[in-house]
C-alpha cells in the first residue's frame, strides 16, 4: 500500500487567529454608522475598522508619510514582530534606520487591507448586525475601496499627501489605485512587480486556489468558524500553487533541484521524496496558521478584479491624465506572474500621460518574489527614489 | 540643402566652463526654456541635469540599469529602454524636443530612429561623431585599420557602435527624409564649437563631431 502523510493540521489556534481579526494587537481605526466604507460592489460597510502599523516619527508640516500597501497574504506587521507566528516582519530588510524606507527620516504606515485577517473589517471579523462571523456574507471588496479605506485612514490621522506610496504586487496594484483615484495626495509612488490588470493566467491561478479551499469538505459553504474547523487542507494546497507563481524554474532549481529529502533513495509513495515537495508543504502548512480562508478567497478576487483601463474607458492613459505624481516602476526579470512588458505597457501609458516616470528593470532569477528579496539593485533604487522625492518635496535634516 | 547658409553661433556653449561637458552645453543652448525634452541615451543624465538648471523639463530613455540608477538617484525622471524599439510607444507631439546625444551610431535603423524624434517632438537636436573627421580618414588610409579615438575606443569586433557616418552623410539623410536643418554645428576635438564660418568640407574634414537642431520640413525638391 502506497503511504500518504497529509499536511499537518495548524499549531496555533484558531482562537489565537480568531482574536487578531477582531481584536488585533496593532493600532486600530474604528469607523462609525456616520462614516460608511463605500464599496465598488455597491455596498455601505459600516460600521468597520482599519489595523494598521506606524514606524518612525511624522515630521512637524506632516510632509514625510509614506504608506506602504501589503501584497496578498501578507498584513500590517512589516517592521515588527509578527503577533501570530513569532517571525520578523516581512519587509525588516527594507524598513528601518538606514534601511531605504528609513524610519529615521520617514514616517512609515501600512495597513492591513479590508477583507484582511490581521484587524481589518474582512469576512473573518464578526458582523455586528449577526454577532456572527461574516464569512461568505461579507460583501466583495475591490482594489478601489481597499485604497479609500485606507484613504479613510489618512484622513483620521491628519495626513494630506502622502510623500509616497510603495508596495509590490497586491500592493503595487493598490499604489497605482492611490495615484488614479487620489493624484493631490501622492507626491511619489513607487510601483513594484505588478500590472495595472490582473492577467487571464493570474485569474487562473487564483481560481484553481479558491476550489482547492472550497473543495475541502471543511470549508462548509464558508461557515466553518460555526463547525469550529478550518479548511486548511485546500488553502495549504492554494498557497502552495501560488507559491510556485511566486518563484521561478531557475529559483527552484538552484534551491532544490531534484535532491530527496533525508534519504538517498525514493520512498515509492506519495511522501515529499523531494526537498521542493517539502518546502511547499511547509509554506502550506505555516500559512493556514496565520490566514483565514476566506480573507484568501477575497482578496485573490480583489486581485482578478482589478484593471485600471477598464474603469477609465479602456484607455490607460487616461487614469493618469495630467497627474503630477512622481513614479519609478521596477519590474523583475525572472517575474512571469507580473512580467516587464506589463510595466512597460504601465511606463507607457505614463509617458502618454506626461507624467513623471522612471522605469527600471532588475535582473534576477528569484522570480516575482523578488521584491521581498535581499536584491541590492532594488534597495539602491528605491533608495535613491525616495531620497529625491524627499528633496524635491523639501525634507531636511534629520527628518529629511 | 547648404551648410554653408547656417552660421555657427557664438553663446553660451564656447564661453562657459564648469561641470558640462562643452557639447552638453551647446545641445542645451539650443533649447528654448521653459520646454519639455526627452534624451534619447541619457546615460548618467548629466545633460538632462543640465537642462533642469535651465527650468527645462527633462525626460529620459536609457539602456543600461545602471545609468538608470544613477539619473533616478539625481531626481530625473529616466525609463530603462531601447531607441530601436521604444521610441514607437511614444505619441506624437509628446515633446518640444527630443535629444539624440552620441547615440545615433548606436542604433540598429538611424533612419527610423531620426523620423521617431521628429514625430515625437517638434525638434530634434542630434549630435555623433563624424566619420569623417581627419584622425579616422588618417587611420583608415595610413593605418590600414578601423579608425579608433579617445571618445570611441572600442575595437570594430566589440563596439556598440554599427552605424558610422559622416556629417555630409547626414545632411545627406535629413534631405532624403525632407528634414529641415535649424542648425548645424561642428565641434573640434576638445568639443569646442568651430568657430568661423565655413564651408561644409571643412566641417566634414574638421569637425570631431556635428551638432544639429532639425525641424519637421517639407521634402525639398
Amino acid at each position: 500500500m502506497v503511504g500518504v502523510k497529509s499536511i499537518p493540521s495548524p499549531a496555533i489556534s484558531a482562537d489565537d487567529r480568531s482574536h487578531e481579526v477582531d481584536h488585533p494587537s496593532s493600532p486600530v481605526a474604528h469607523f462609525g454608522a456616520d462614516q460608511p466604507l463605500r464599496l465598488d460592489c455597491g455596498v455601505d460597510l459600516s460600521p468597520f475598522q482599519i489595523a494598521y502599523q506606524t514606524y518612525g516619527e511624522l515630521n512637524a508640516d506632516r510632509s514625510n508619510a509614506i504608506l506602504i500597501c501589503h501584497a496578498l497574504t501578507l498584513d500590517q506587521h512589516v517592521a515588527n514582530v509578527h503577533p501570530l507566528t513569532g517571525k520578523p516582519g516581512w519587509w525588516e530588510i527594507m524598513v528601518g534606520p538606514g534601511r531605504p524606507l528609513d524610519t529615521d527620516k520617514y514616517f512609515i504606515i501600512c495597513s492591513n487591507v479590508i477583507g484582511g485577517c490581521m484587524g481589518s473589517t474582512g469576512p473573518a471579523s464578526t458582523n455586528p448586525a449577526t454577532g456572527k462571523v461574516w464569512g461568505l456574507d461579507f460583501p466583495i471588496i475591490t482594489i478601489p475601496d481597499m485604497v479609500r479605506a485606507q484613504a479613510m485612514l489618512l484622513d483620521r490621522l491628519d495626513i494630506d499627501t502622502l510623500l509616497c506610496v510603495v508596495g509590490g504586487s497586491m500592493g503595487g496594484m493598490q499604489v497605482l489605485q492611490w495615484t488614479a483615484a487620489y493624484p493631490e495626495r501622492v507626491f511619489s509612488a513607487l510601483p513594484t512587480a505588478c500590472s495595472t490588470r490582473h492577467s487571464a493566467q493570474n485569474i487562473a491561478f487564483h481560481e484553481l486556489g479558491r476550489q482547492a479551499v472550497m473543495a475541502d469538505p471543511d470549508w462548509h459553504g464558508g461557515r466553518y468558524v460555526d463547525q469550529a474547523t478550518h479548511p486548511h487542507r485546500g488553502l495549504a494546497v492554494a498557497r502552495m500553487a501560488g507559491h510556485i507563481t511566486y518563484l521561478s524554474d531557475a529559483a527552484l532549481h538552484r534551491k532544490f533541484g531534484r535532491r530527496m529529502q533525508d534519504r538517498e533513495l525514493p520512498t515509492f509513495s506519495f511522501d515529499a521524496d523531494f526537498q521542493v515537495e517539502s518546502y511547499l508543504r511547509y509554506q502550506g502548512s505555516s500559512f493556514v496558521e496565520r490566514f483565514d480562508a476566506n480573507s484568501y478567497l477575497y482578496l485573490t478576487r480583489a486581485m482578478d478584479y482589478f484593471d485600471i483601463a477598464g474603469d477609465h474607458g479602456g484607455v490607460l492613459a487616461k487614469a493618469f491624465a495630467g497627474i503630477e505624481t512622481r513614479f519609478c516602476v521596477v519590474s523583475f526579470t525572472s517575474d512571469w506572474l507580473f512580467p516587464t512588458s506589463e510595466s512597460r505597457a504601465l511606463v507607457h501609458a505614463l509617458n502618454a500621460s506626461s507624467a513623471r516616470v522612471s522605469f527600471a528593470e532588475i535582473e534576477t532569477d528569484r522570480g516575482h518574489d523578488a521584491f521581498l528579496l535581499d536584491v541590492p539593485e532594488f534597495f539602491d533604487i528605491s533608495r535613491a527614489f525616495l531620497q529625491s522625492a524627499g528633496k524635491a518635496r523639501g525634507l531636511t535634516g534629520k527628518n529629511g | 540643402m547648404s551648410v554653408q547658409e547656417m552660421l555657427p553661433l557664438d553663446g553660451l556653449a564656447s564661453e562657459q566652463s564648469g561641470p558640462f561637458r562643452a557639447d552638453h552645453l551647446l545641445v542645451a543652448e539650443m533649447v528654448k526654456p521653459g520646454s519639455k525634452v526627452l534624451d534619447v541615451g541619457c546615460g548618467d543624465g548629466d545633460l538632462l541635469q543640465l537642462l533642469e538648471t535651465r527650468g527645462i523639463d527633462g525626460r529620459g530613455i536609457e539602456l543600461s540599469r545602471e545609468g538608470v540608477n544613477r539619473c533616478v538617484a539625481k531626481g530625473l525622471a529616466v525609463v530603462q529602454g531601447d531607441a530601436d524599439t521604444d521610441l514607437v510607444n511614444y505619441p506624437d507631439d509628446a515633446f518640444d524636443y527630443v535629444i539624440l546625444s552620441q547615440t545615433l551610431q548606436a542604433t540598429r535603423q538611424p533612419k527610423v530612429v531620426l523620423e521617431n524624434l521628429l514625430r515625437i517632438g517638434r525638434r530634434a537636436i542630434v549630435s555623433f561623431p563624424n566619420f569623417g573627421f581627419w584622425k579616422m580618414r588618417l587611420q583608415l588610409l595610413v593605418g590600414g585599420h578601423m579608425p579608433r579615438t579617445e571618445n570611441l575606443p572600442a575595437s570594430w569586433y566589440d563596439t556598440a557602435n554599427i552605424h558610422f557616418c559622416t556629417i555630409k552623410d547626414f545632411v545627406e539623410l535629413c534631405d532624403a527624409i525632407g528634414v529641415k536643418m535649424e542648425r548645424a554645428e561642428a565641434l573640434d576635438l576638445y568639443g569646442r564649437p568651430l568657430r568661423l564660418r565655413l564651408p561644409w568640407w571643412v566641417w566634414n574634414l574638421f569637425g570631431e563631431q556635428g551638432v544639429f537642431l532639425l525641424s519637421r520640413g517639407g521634402r525639398k525638391s
